[in-house]
């Protein structure tokens, strides 16, 4: 980890609610450089809302507040997100900040061509031709190792595959050529088969463009092999942040308990320990 | 790892095939539209048969004779048993013979032929200000949901649903035709117009526009426009509370996160990408609402004596006219089988699933 793309101190989501204010997300702080940091947690731990934070994705009525909530450009040049408007954030999504969704099924247009819907962020972002947009979207289709991009360009969400479709998904996010992508369950809805595929083409890409990647998953298996770093949430707080490689020297009890209710190869148990919630987890750290 | 490269199998299949699926696509179309028909003629004959009117006492009236009614109820084929009536009047209805009008004196087809066209111009122009105004109304007040735009836009289209048209016709004549004078009054054309332009389509602002007769169609035009727009004001409360839903069904569904997400323009991810996916579903409302068009006529043609299909079948019915009411039924009910096969056709432009 090198130089600084993404500051986050004291990041707080909101939601109110007529029993009081829902604290999604509170005070989850961490830098991300040119790396792959996983995020893990359970449902409803705010790994998902803490990405889409960043990305100034968050529904009305929810509120984002943060100390420090900084982008860092090649130049390095400070951009504060936190006083971004509409209009300023429409312009970094896809072309600083990208997403990749869950499940390509749903996070793609069902009445438009895949190939239309990749060129679309290139004409938004680069202000490009329709003949430049349409290279550069068969460019990018060859980059996450589609074969007969031509064909492909012209197809519908609904004649494609699940891995095919994100890998699709990628292409669209990537064209623009982000400096951060984040990355929300990007293959939980895939055949694990495909999974490993899917994940090493957009590593590769990732990598050869000198990328942040944001992976969220509740995956502790996929995210300790796959990432740099791993942060753990829960109850929308980080509870720890560790090297993946040494997530057994992790300390808290809610980590520890995860990793101990995975089965293991080779390690004969009759019965996986169940995990003990302890309230105290969930109270402000 | 990195080189696993996969292409998706595509169903790929021959021309043959291919050209054996349309057609037995388009048999099975044809199908359904024959038996949808066939449903259409039982209903009508059978209410033809049932509604308290004797078409025998209407012919020869109720001075004749008992022997001169005999021979009347014999000629018109009303001795025979019903399923043989019922297959006469099929065969009829296939050679297009709805009987003779007893108001006009004229053929059922060669009255309808008169008046559909007037009634077709007043439903083709509310319906385009239903969907010109209708769609946007829906899609503004989905994209404000819960504010003041579209607590307004409901109200106005709940006013809409709720409006008696005749009452609405009535205030709108007052209003915008007596104290204002901003349109023409009743009727198609001021009488001094009457017979100017050949009749082509029979649509008079289409006429005067082949005619090339300026005054005509400005004439034409500023009759059309009050009973057009009240029945318009009627589509479109519908096609905008519609609307309203898809788009907020829409809107909630995860690619619109991820065209934001892309960085688009809120305009576009409104107007093509949510839209774009609510038109599948508005299709078919709006298919819906030009049919229901056809029968709001009925009480605003009433109204601004508007010689069409509306006021044909109404004056029919009030005179006991049944060759008359069964012809413009089985027109009515053509129609709307026309609607439904035209919307088939159309669902394949608008949704890419539903191309096969």
């Amino acid at each position: 980890m090198s130089e600084v793309l993404l500051n986050v101190r004291n990041l707080r989501v909101t939601y109110p609610g007529d029993d009081g204010d829902f604290r999604a997300v509170r005070n989850v702080s961490f830098s991300l450089g040119r790396e792959r940091l996983g995020i893990v947690g359970e449902s409803g731990s705010g790994k998902s809302t803490t990405g889409r934070a960043i990305m100034g994705l968050v529904q009305r009525p929810g509120r984002i507040e943060a100390d420090e909530l900084t982008l860092f450009d090649k130049q390095g040049g400070k951009t504060d997100l936190r006083a971004m408007s509409e209009r300023g954030f429409r312009a970094l999504r896809g072309q600083r900040l990208a997403m990749v969704l869950q499940d390509p099924k749903y996070s793609l247009d069902p009445v438009m061509r895949v190939g239309d819907q990749i060129a679309e962020t290139h004409r938004a972002h680069l202000r490009s031709s329709k003949a430049e947009a349409y290279k550069a979207s068969l460019d990018m289709l060859n980059a996450v190792h589609i074969r007969d991009p031509e064909r492909v360009y012209g197809m519908y969400p609904h004649q494609v595959s699940g891995g095919m479709g994100q890998r699709i998904m990628i292409a669209m996010m990537l064209i623009a050529g982000p400096d951060i992508l984040i990355a929300d369950e990007p293959t939980s809805a895939l055949d694990v088969t495909v999974q490993t595929q899917v994940l090493a083409i957009m590593d590769d890409l990732v990598q050869r463009r000198g990328m942040g990647l944001i992976l969220i998953s509740h995956n502790l298996h996929l995210v300790s092999s796959f990432c740099d770093r791993v942060l753990v949430m829960y109850a929308g707080q980080v509870v720890e942040t560790c090297e993946a490689g040494k997530l057994h020297e992790a300390t808290h009890p809610y980590t520890r308990g995860l990793l101990a209710a995975l089965p293991q190869l080779g390690n004969r148990r009759h019965e996986l320990p169940q995990l003990q919630r302890d309230p105290a987890w969930a109270a402000d750290l | 790892m990195g080189g696993a490269a996969q292409a998706a199998p595509l169903p790929t299949e021959g021309a043959a095939r291919r050209s054996w699926r349309y057609a037995r696509q388009t048999g099975g179309v044809l199908f359904s539209v024959a038996l949808t028909f066939l449903g259409l003629t039982c209903v009508t004959f059978f209410v033809g048969r049932i509604i308290p009117i004797d078409p025998v006492l209407a012919i020869v009236g109720d001075k004749a004779s008992r022997e001169t009614y005999e021979r009347v109820r014999i000629e018109i084929g009303l001795d025979q048993p019903i399923p043989v009536q019922y297959w006469r009047y099929l065969m009829k209805v296939l050679h297009g013979e709805f009987g003779t009008s007893l108001i006009t004196a004229h053929p059922v087809l060669q009255d309808l032929l008169r008046v559909f066209p007037a009634t077709l111009e007043l439903a083709f122009l509310a319906l385009f200000i239903g969907i010109v105004c209708g769609v946007p109304l829906g899609v503004f007040a989905a994209i404000n949901r819960g504010r003041w735009q579209d607590q307004l836009i409901r109200f106005a289209s709940l006013l809409g649903y709720s409006m008696p048209v005749f009452w609405l016709g009535l205030i709108g004549l007052l209003l915008f035709y007596a104290k204002l004078g901003w349109v023409e009054g009743p009727g198609r054309l001021d009488v001094s117009f009457d017979d100017i332009v050949p009749t082509v389509t029979g649509m008079i602002t289409i006429d005067s526009l082949i005619a090339g007769e300026d005054e005509v169609f400005w004439n034409a035009f500023w009759h059309l426009v009050l009973p057009a727009s009240i029945l318009g004001y009627l589509s479109l409360a519908y096609v905008a509370r519609m609307t309203r839903s898809f788009m907020l069904s829409q809107l909630s569904q995860e690619y619109v996160l991820a065209t934001l997400a892309k960085g688009l323009s809120p305009f576009r991810v409104v107007w093509i990408h949510a839209l774009g996916n609510a038109w599948v579903q508005l299709v078919t409302v709006i298919a819906l609402t030009f049919g229901s068009l056809l029968e709001g006529a009925v009480l605003t043609e009433t109204v601004f004596a508007w010689p069409g299909l509306g006021l044909y079948m109404k004056n029919s019915l009030f005179n006991a006219d049944l060759n008359a009411v069964l012809g413009g039924t089985m027109l009515v009910g053509i129609v709307y089988i026309g609607l439904n096969m035209l919307s088939d056709l159309i669902y394949p432009l608008v949704d890419p699933r539903a191309r096969k």
